[in-house]
């Protein structure tokens, strides 16, 4: 395979042809931000706060969609990509609500994360902010678009299994949002409760209703587990806090691979120890059902019978 | 259809006899229509069959001076056809019973006249001795206002197709070649060299490869593609086709904001026409090369213009850009190879192939070659349509062209290239109009609107626009546009309401440097342009409205204070009646005064006052 020679940060680097400037800087051991960045869904090229100082480019690159070239002399932590993402944090943080004190995403958000790197320590731009209402409306998800810093990898990993798509950007300039078919909620929606949505998300905007107020990510041990319930062979999260199994959560979701709802609570049941309630959406309600029915295992237990 | 030149001489000699005939022709583009020229057009009708004269009537699209629009033109055979300004229907009986009947023009209504060789009138300005067209050169635009759009007769007669036949006659990369060499940039904005990009798509590899034309313009203030679809449809397809043909590519899509009813019905019909006659579809002209074209409605999205955006609209997406590269020369429509080019850019290409690129690049400067379109609109005399050679200055159009400011005012500023552009002041009018000189000036070519200002005019009123514009047309995608153009706006929209602080002229900038410098697509990459321009320009304005609450300009209401001068007022009273607030009091008699705590500015005292006593400042 042909190679491609580069200076990063001053460091003589050599990659494969066709590697992205993101990789071949993190594989040197550089450290570059990235929202929007999806291995599954890559060069979307969103969020901006993984620029880079290309010299002889005109601006500032976008390093998770721009291939690495020979001979390319490349900054990551130069003057002027540290303005720029500190300008990129504090244009996200005008419009968010920081209450990160009580916060699902705590610990575990990058938003959070950034701003403490990049020395940003309060809104100071002023202005509107949205007020969206707070979208709890599905017994698993929820939705806090006040939140949502507009990465679009929930988007684009609903997208990537066929005929789901349930939600997508809407509206323009400041008031874009992710909405629902018509700017509904996720119970109306035509939304499986997968959660692949909430594994990708970067902050709080998206979390999962049943761990919400009950644990801290850096209380909890993360454990993978597979789903055996078809071939797709999905991987979860157990998560433990003092040994006791509280729930499970998606992994990074690949390409296609369904998530299902089915296959998440089936592992609830199996391995959490005060498995929630399941509900199920019965024409365009949410009803609590047995667990033999959400994991559709009335017709063989009839059988058995 | 046998060969197009055989055809073409019974069409070319069908239209020189049709000169020979006396005849009537409106102009009913939008511009004309919009003023009317319908209604004219139904007039003359009427007149016509009153009087039951022997006259051909005809429309056209328009020729330009859409300030004179409805216009309307006159002629006799062996004389000048005379094109008369602001025709209404009550105009219409004196002007055919003088012109058709007497023979003799309406001087006071004519704005030009067109001698295709046979006698001139005097006291009218020959179109090219005219004040308007005496510094335009006019070659996209020689067909706007002198042919009929909806037949192909006449667009075969003035020269039409004859670019294509020829090339069908060339290798491909001779005709490459030529466009290298005519030095013709695209003429939606960014100035990109045709020939390389022609070249880059016919290099790269794909067994499909497509044809794009840009026909959203979307900018506010900006009609040129306008008027050449609508009056010109023809020309823009055979560009297309020459493009297809020299690149490779066998289909075409033309992507045209559906707000323009009119250009989509015209390039309908000259589509179905251009294929009745064999010169679209298959076999073209008797050779094999194929060429298919369908018309794509864009909803009218200011960012659906950017390319890729445009791309994903077709392909039925969000109108998002995508992040390059890949260049849409090498991933374009369905990923495969495409040429996306402007609508005038496609027009210029039948001239070039017929005239050889050396003519074109004879005209212009050295590095921006040819001629340009140009809307002019504002605060001039002569609003409407330029076509000038690259190079003319900023003066010669504002003053010769435009005829200079309205009312008499002041000039203050020109903006240049659209909502992305900047705003120049009086001392870059002699700045030449070419890609670089208008990017060195802090402006930018565009697609070619250029808006006049006089001195009534707030500058950060003018950014703040621009921004209200920009931000709601941002497609949300990348941070720094969509949430720092609010910011900026937001700024702005404080400064002029006399809540401003020394520090935000500095949250301006450092703002303005990241959208430009990381926004994703070139809408966020040159969305501060007004600001910055604005405050290199006119920084003592920012100044004035933050520290002393002025606005220099009387535009920004907030900061407007009214007061009575004292020796001027006679106490009528008048003014107390106008107020809808309350804050004139006075005796009868005696000077009255304004409460400047109540007043809220609207402004209603001031016209009522018979003796100027109350005064704006
Ligand atoms: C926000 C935005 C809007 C644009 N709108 C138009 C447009 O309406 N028409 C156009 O031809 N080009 C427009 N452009 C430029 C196109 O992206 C592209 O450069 C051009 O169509 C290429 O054709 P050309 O090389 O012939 O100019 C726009 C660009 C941006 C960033
Ligand atoms: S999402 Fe992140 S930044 Fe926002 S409140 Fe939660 S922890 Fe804080
Ligand atoms: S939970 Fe699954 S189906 Fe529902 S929005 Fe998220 S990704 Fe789409
Ligand atoms: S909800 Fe989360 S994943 Fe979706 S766009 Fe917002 S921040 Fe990104
Ligand atoms: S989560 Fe659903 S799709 Fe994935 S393995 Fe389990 S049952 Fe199959
Ligand atoms: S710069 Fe603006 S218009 Fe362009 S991608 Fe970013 S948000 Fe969209
Ligand atoms: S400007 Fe309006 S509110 Fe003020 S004094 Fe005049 S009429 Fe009254
Ligand atoms: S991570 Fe690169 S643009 Fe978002």
């Amino acid at each position: 395979m042909s190679t491609v020679a580069l200076t990063i940060n001053g460091q003589e680097v050599t990659v494969p042809k066709g590697t992205r400037l993101l990789d071949a800087a993190t594989g040197a051991g550089f450290f570059i931000p990235t929202f929007c960045h999806d291995e599954n869904s890559p060069n979307y090229g969103g969020c901006r706060i993984c620029v880079v100082e290309v010299k002889g480019a005109r601006n500032l690159v976008a390093s998770c969609c721009a291939e690495a070239l020979d001979g390319m002399v490349v900054e990551t932590e130069s003057e002027a990509v540290v303005e720029a993402r500190k300008t990129i944090l504090e244009l996200m943080l005008a419009n968010h609500p920081v209450d990160c004190l009580t916060c699902d995403k705590a610990g575990d958000c990058r938003l959070q994360d950034y701003a403490f790197r990049y020395d940003v320590k309060a809104p100071t731009l002023g202005g509107e902010r949205k007020d969206y209402e707070f979208d709890d409306s599905n017994p698993y998800i929820n939705r806090d678009m006040n939140k949502c810093i507009l990465c679009a990898k929930c988007v684009r990993t609903c997208q990537d299994v066929e005929e789901r798509a349930v939600i997508s950007l809407a509206y323009r300039g400041f008031n874009t949002k992710v909405a629902p078919a018509l700017d509904g909620n996720l119970a109306t929606s035509e939304c499986v409760s997968c959660g692949r949505c909430v594994s990708v998300c970067p902050v709080g905007a998206l979390t999962y209703k049943s761990l919400s107020g009950k644990t801290r990510s850096w209380e909890v041990a993360k454990e993978q587990v597979t789903c055996t319930w078809c071939d797709a062979g999905c991987q979860f999260d157990l998560l433990r806090k003092n040994g006791k199994a509280v729930g499970v959560v998606a992994k990074a979701p690949s390409e296609g691979r369904p998530l299902c709802l089915k296959g998440r609570l089936g592992l609830e049941l199996r391995y959490n120890d005060e498995p929630m309630a399941p509900m199920i959406k019965k024409g365009d309600q949410y009803v609590e059902v047995s667990w033999a029915e959400a994991l559709g295992l009335d017709e063989i237990i009839e059988k058995l019978k | 259809m046998g060969s197009l030149k055989e055809v073409r001489s019974s069409i070319e000699e069908a239209y020189k006899k049709k000169l020979d005939r006396p005849r009537i022709i409106v102009g009913l583009g939008t511009c004309g229509m919009a003023a009317g020229g319908t209604k004219v057009m139904a007039a003359i009708e009427t007149e016509v069959e009153k009087l039951g004269l022997d006259v051909d009537l005809d429309f056209t699209s328009c020729i330009g001076m859409c300030y004179a629009e409805p216009v309307v033109e006159m002629g006799l055979p062996g004389a000048a056809s005379v094109v008369y300004g602001g025709v209404y229907p009550e105009d219409v009986a004196q002007l055919i019973e003088s012109h058709m009947v007497n023979k003799t023009p309406v001087t006071d209504k004519a704005e030009i006249q067109i001698s295709a060789g046979g006698a001139t009138y005097e006291g009218i300005p020959v179109m090219e001795k005219s004040p308007y067209y005496e510094k335009q050169v006019r070659s996209v635009t020689s067909r706007l206002g002198r042919t009929n759009p909806e037949r192909i007769e006449d667009y075969i007669a003035t020269g039409g197709y004859a670019g294509l036949e020829k090339a069908l006659t060339m290798e491909p990369q001779e005709i490459i070649n030529q466009v290298k060499i005519s030095g013709l940039r695209g003429r939606g904005g960014g100035g990109f060299p045709t020939g390389t990009k022609w070249q880059f798509v016919a290099d790269a590899v794909g067994d499909k490869k497509y044809i794009v034309c840009n026909a959203d313009e979307g900018d506010p203030g900006a009609f040129m593609d306008r008027s050449v679809l609508e009056g010109d449809p023809h020309a823009i397809m055979e560009g297309m086709m020459i493009a297809g043909y020299a690149i490779g590519a066998n289909e075409g899509v033309i992507y045209c904001r559906a707000e323009y009813p009119l250009a989509i019905k015209r390039l309908n019909m000259a589509i179905a026409v251009a294929e009745e006659m064999g010169i679209l579809g298959d076999n073209i002209m008797g050779t094999d090369f194929n060429f298919k074209l369908r018309i794509k409605a864009g909803a009218g999205a200011f960012v659906c213009g950017e390319e890729t955006a445009l791309l994903n609209s077709i392909e039925g997406k969000r109108g998002m850009p995508r992040v390059r590269p890949p260049f849409p020369a090498h991933k374009g429509l369905w990923q495969k190879p495409t040429c996306l080019n402007n609508v005038e850019t496609f027009a210029n290409i039948p001239f070039i192939v017929r005239n050889g690129g050396d003519w074109y690049a004879s005209m212009g400067t050295e590095k921006s070659k040819g001629s340009k379109v140009f809307c002019l609109t504002g605060k001039i005399n002569n609003t409407g349509l330029a076509e000038v050679p690259m190079g003319i200055t900023l003066r010669e159009v504002v003053f010769n062209i435009a005829g200079g400011i309205a009312d008499g005012k002041k000039f203050k500023a020109v903006q240049s290239g659209g909502p992305s552009g900047g705003c120049l002041p009086a001392e870059q009018l002699d700045l030449p109009i070419d890609y670089d000189s208008l990017i060195s000036g802090g402006a930018m070519m565009g697609s070619g609107g250029l808006v006049v200002m006089d001195e009534g005019t707030c500058m950060v009123d003018v950014a703040k626009f621009f921004l209200n514009f920009t931000q709601l047309e941002s497609c949300g995608k990348c941070t720094p546009c969509r949430e720092g153009t609010k910011r900026l706006l937001e700024i702005l929209e404080r400064i002029c309401d006399g809540l401003g602080v020394p520090e935000d002229i500095d949250t301006l900038e450092r703002l303005a440097k990241t959208i430009k410098t990381s926004a994703l697509c070139a809408l966020g990459q040159t969305a501060p342009n007004p600001v910055l321009t604005t405050l290199r320009y006119f920084r003592n304005e920012y100044e004035a409205h933050i520290n002393e609450k002025r606005c220099p300009a009387g535009v920004c209401p907030e900061l407007l204070t009214y007061a009575i001068v004292e020796d001027k007022c006679v106490g009528c009273g008048v003014c107390i009646k106008a107020c809808p607030v309350g804050a004139i009091t006075g005796e009868k008699k005696a000077a009255h005064t304004i409460d400047a705590s109540k007043c809220v500015k609207c402004g209603a005292c001031v016209p009522k006052c018979k003796f100027d006593a109350i005064v704006q400042a």
